[in-house]
């Protein structure tokens, strides 16, 4: 059994490290918050070299290195290396934009254990126009051969919307000759720059099935094959009657610390009405186990009907609270997902939005600072 | 028998103290293994063939008699998971 406080709280296993919302993409599905241009400090080495220290301490045991573009903090191969001294399996989510030959070898010197590079599309033309890049495509193709070169397993994401959905193959394919390990295809979740753009961003039904028969053919013939290369297809919330088990439970697992050091239970979750702790003023180990905004949403206390009567709230824990909080303007609330709530009414109407959807790549607001400052809190 | 295996490249056996268990590590996941599980990857050293490491657990496990095919299977769950590879 995992060890617990008496309150129930068992050790943060996993934490997240935004290092900073700095980013030379633009990707209009980023999960960063859409005012992150208003947001400019960022924890020094030495608080990142404290937050691992306490992270590991309390049982932390894998490490995600993300941001924006983590590749852009210029003490990254210090923290990787104080990563490895204390006994993280480290993990890289990166863009691959600005990674070198030369990084990647310098990186696994360091102790890191995997990069995860994102892609946006199985073409040039359709990455780099998701991307808001020109060279992005090649580059990413560059980085996945050094990676693999380098020996480290390799992890290849494709985040997945009604512009490339109908690529799936061509995606698996592409990933086979680089000599993937694993193939996340995960379809866009609707929070941050996705949430706002979600119209242009979401599939149909009819879209999905095809994907999801596609990804099934293609798992059988890599079976057949004997293949290592393991697919994750992530279904859309949106289309589900049930809710997921967000975060396996609010601040249950994860420990996410965003780049000004701003602590909280997922990557969402700062868009919520809550206060959150701060690493620059709070032991990680006050905020995981004491702290208002991560016992906010413990346990089952705090749910209203239908879930507090629900006998799947221990499964789902009544779902997503920024899922609930986006599509009711109450976090309280059961995720409109599940087909209990009273408000799962917007959840059908986004997929009979995704039916008629029109909107081209050039309709979607891209994530840059420009675009960034609109969503200022006045 | 005379085959060696070893951990899958970016997989990372260890202790760790807090869960009180071995856990096996890989890309953005975590396995927590239980006692029998933890004995048989801790002789995993991609030296020792399948026939070394059975005797070695024999030899540390006097108490639990034969082990070969204990060991055979869970290496072959881990074949099948990926987990490790033969050489």
């Amino acid at each position: 059994m995992m060890p617990v406080n008496d309150q129930g709280v068992g050790p943060p296993l996993w934490l997240l490290a935004e290092l900073t919302y700095r980013c030379p993409l633009q990707c209009p599905y980023c999960s960063n918050p859409l005012d992150f241009a208003q947001s400019k400090d960022e924890l020094t080495t030495d608080q990142w070299v404290s937050v691992l220290r306490q992270g590991r301490e309390m049982g932390a045991a894998q490490l995600g290195f993300s941001g924006g573009e983590p590749l852009v903090r210029q003490d990254l191969p210090e923290l990787i290396a104080e990563a490895r001294h204390l006994g993280y399996y480290s993990n890289l989510i990166t863009s691959g934009i600005g990674l070198t030959d030369a990084k990647v070898d310098a990186f696994r010197d360091a102790g890191l254990d995997h990069i995860q590079v994102s892609f946006q599309a199985s073409d040039p033309e359709l990455n780099n126009a998701v991307a808001g890049s020109r060279k992005a495509f090649e580059q990413k193709l560059a980085m996945a051969r050094a990676i693999k070169d380098a020996g480290y397993p390799m992890v290849l994401n494709f985040v997945i919307h009604r512009h490339n959905i109908h690529q799936m193959s061509d995606i698996i394919s592409l990933c086979e000759r680089l000599g993937a390990d694993f193939v996340e295809l995960a379809t866009c979740q609707y929070y941050g720059w996705a949430f706002k753009n979600r119209e242009g961003l979401m599939p149909s039904a009819q879209q999905l099935e095809l994907a999801e028969r596609e990804v099934n053919d293609y798992r059988r013939q890599l079976g057949d094959s004997g293949s290592a290369m393991k697919l994750i297809f992530v279904t859309p919330d949106y289309y589900e009657e049930r809710p997921k088990a967000c975060m396996n439970g609010w601040g249950s697992l994860f420990l996410t610390v965003a780049p000004d050091g701003t602590a909280l239970p997922c990557h969402s979750a700062r868009l919520l009405p809550i206060e959150f702790p701060n690493v620059s003023t709070q032991s990680l180990r006050s905020i995981w186990y004491d702290s208002p905004g991560f016992n906010h949403y413990r346990g089952d206390q705090w749910m209203p009907e239908p879930c507090r009567s629900c006998d799947e709230k221990g499964k789902d824990f009544g779902g997503c609270r920024c899922q609930a909080y986006l599509l009711t303007g109450n976090a309280d609330n059961a995720d409109p997902v599940c087909d209990k709530s009273p408000h799962h009414d917007r959840i059908l109407a986004a997929r009979r939005a995704a039916d008629h959807a029109t909107a081209g790549l050039e309709d979607l607001t891209y994530r840059n600072a420009n675009n960034s400052r609109l969503f200022f809190r006045s | 028998m005379a085959k060696t295996p070893r951990l899958r490249p970016g997989f990372r056996f260890q202790w760790e103290p807090v869960q009180n268990a071995h856990v096996l590590l890989y890309p953005e996941g975590m396995v927590r293994l239980n006692d029998s599980a933890s004995a048989i990857l801790a002789e995993v050293d991609g030296q020792r063939n399948i026939e070394q490491i059975v005797a070695r657990l024999e030899q540390k496990f006097p108490e639990a008699g034969p082990l070969a095919v204990d060991v055979c299977d869970f290496l072959q769950d881990a074949l099948q998971q990926h987990w490790v590879i033969l050489t």
